[in-house]
């Protein structure tokens, strides 16, 4: 079979995919590449299907029609230990790290190392405690991951899934929950990345516009359970599609809501006596 | 109001879904037994499992058993006396925790202590993406997760079903011979009489087979919290806990009925 090491080019490639769950579709007929060697940037409202997406993309779900081809290769048809070995290249940070509870941050960051390759304890730590300092945190490379704060554990969770030099790295909603600077500081790390490691392809499913703008270099939106833009960044910027408009505007369209419908009178009366009582 | 269609309809959706059910635990069973054979660090992380479900349980399996053998002098005595009999105190505590209690209680209070802990444990793992992560590390989240417990426990369940015999028969002697005041070299001596190796190589039998049930039931139900469909989340984590802990000492009130009429 094709060696994946020697592919030029890890793009992923979505050919006319819907996924879903059970019978409920999420996504209909989507069709697009997300470039290798890029930062790609699906966005979408909430709940319009990215985290659904990216589930298919690490293989954790099937797609109900259609396909999707990484480095020209499609999971679904794929033997386990091939499959298990493009699994392998890929490394994912989900949304709140999914740190294992019961192991220290170094624990946590050397697993792929640990479970994969017969190395020395030390060898995997020190290996551990560099990216953990790539990620700014090797003072708490002892700290289990609840004594830390949510961004610390995405980092945390970003520097376990790039310790085993993935081709393709998968994070999902990087900056959500985190302050604007915390944020920031992802993006910058997305971006060190990238610069570090020009040909890792990398995916990130966010509706962060400001993260957008610092990081994109290609761009899916999603709306309706569809594909609604494919382009890059500066083709996002240029559309003018009333949605995209309004989506990079953060302008809802629906103007001030009327809240001037009163409460029923007998819970008014209620909550009226209990105040006072 | 439901008409008798949509009655045998609803029926027939519990069936197929229990049927459902009784399939994918007979096939978790069966993974779990295999990755046991093909998993890396089997050994160390079964010895960690083993200190949860078996060091961590000891103190209750002692004050249980002893309760338990306390309970059973007395209740022995008082009835052996009326036909006379009250030597035969030492053989009527000892087969009945070999036989029946020793298994059957350990296994129940080791469902309590270590299985639901076991489900939780898995079942927020499951609801925080922490086995899909494993998963995508490409680390099997069954050999990793399910099969050293299974280890665990088939090692630990038969070890306490003895500890708890023993500190049994001695809450018997506390009873029958140290309070009601049975001479004790009868009751030691109808102990060595009656209990055979039958008897104890029966209640092993039962513990493995207990011991087997209580680790899948729980690692199932935690595994697949995010499939029930009563509840999402850490809702679903309590649930799953609950139906782990009823499922299990049904199961094992039962596969002890079936394997006391195979062993007698």
């Amino acid at each position: 079979m094709e060696t994946w090491s020697d592919t030029a080019s890890w793009d992923i490639t979505f050919n006319s995919l819907s996924v879903g769950y059970g019978e409920h579709v999420v996504l209909e007929d989507i069709t697009a590449t997300l470039p290798g060697g890029k930062i790609s940037v699906i966005l979408g409202g909430s709940g319009c299907g990215k985290s659904t997406l990216l589930r298919h993309i690490i293989g954790l779900s099937r797609p109900l029609a259609g396909s999707l081809c990484i480095a020209g290769l499609d999971p679904a048809t794929l033997v386990t230990r091939d499959f298990r070995r493009l699994r392998r290249q890929i490394g994912v940070l989900f949304q709140d790290g999914a740190l294992l509870g019961a192991m220290t941050l170094a624990q946590n960051v050397a697993l792929p190392l640990s479970e994969h390759l017969s190395l020395p304890r030390t060898l995997v730590r020190g290996e551990a405690l560099r990216v953990l300092k790539m990620v700014e945190l090797e003072d708490f490379a002892d700290f289990y991951p609840h004594q830390l704060s949510g961004g610390m554990r995405k980092r945390a969770g970003l520097a376990r899934a790039i310790i085993a030099n993935p081709r393709i790295l998968l994070c999902d909603e990087p900056t959500s929950g985190l302050d604007p600077v915390t944020a920031a500081r992802m993006d910058d790390l997305l971006l060190s990345l990238h610069a570090q490691f020009p040909s890792m392809t990398i995916v990130s499913v966010s509706h962060d516009l400001m993260s957008l703008e610092r990081i994109a270099d290609y761009v899916l939106v999603l709306k309706d359970g569809h594909l609604h833009f494919a382009g890059d960044l500066a083709s996002l910027k240029a559309s003018r599609d009333p949605y995209l408009t309004m989506f990079l505007s953060r302008d809802a369209g629906t103007g001030m809501r009327d809240f001037s419908e009163s409460m029923d009178a007998e819970v008014a009366a209620a909550l009226e006596r209990s105040f006072r009582a | 109001m439901l008409s008798p269609t949509q009655l045998l309809a609803k029926l027939g959706s519990r069936l197929t879904y229990l049927t459902q059910q009784v399939g994918a635990l007979t096939m978790f069973m069966v993974q779990a037994v295999w990755h046991i054979f093909d998993t890396r660090r089997i050994i160390g992380r079964s010895i960690r499992q083993i200190y949860v479900i078996g060091v961590q349980s000891l103190f209750v399996i002692l004050l249980i058993g002893i309760f338990c053998g306390m309970v059973l002098g007395l209740q022995g005595y008082y009835t052996l006396v009326k036909f006379g009999s009250v030597g035969l105190l030492g053989s009527a505590v000892s087969l009945t925790l070999i036989r029946e209690l020793g298994p059957v209680l350990t296994a129940i209070m080791l469902t309590g202590r270590a299985g639901s802990s076991m489900t939780a444990e898995i079942g927020v793992m499951r609801i925080t993406d922490q086995i899909d992560a494993l998963d995508v590390m490409d680390i099997n989240s069954m050999a990793y997760l399910v099969s050293p417990r299974v280890v665990a426990a088939l090692i630990s369940f038969p070890l306490l079903t003895a500890i708890f015999d023993v500190i049994g028969i001695i809450g018997g002697y506390l009873t029958g011979v140290l309070m009601l005041g049975i001479n004790e070299g009868a009751y030691f001596y109808r102990i060595q009489a009656s209990v055979t190796m039958t008897d104890v190589q029966g209640g092993f039998h039962k513990a493995v087979v207990f011991a087997l049930l209580v680790t899948i039931v729980c690692c199932f139900e935690g595994y697949y919290t995010h499939k029930r469909r009563d509840s999402v989340g850490p809702e679903a984590v309590g649930n799953a806990t609950t139906q782990a802990v009823v499922i299990s000492c049904v199961l094992i009130l039962a596969a002890d009925y079936v394997l006391t009429s195979v062993l007698l």
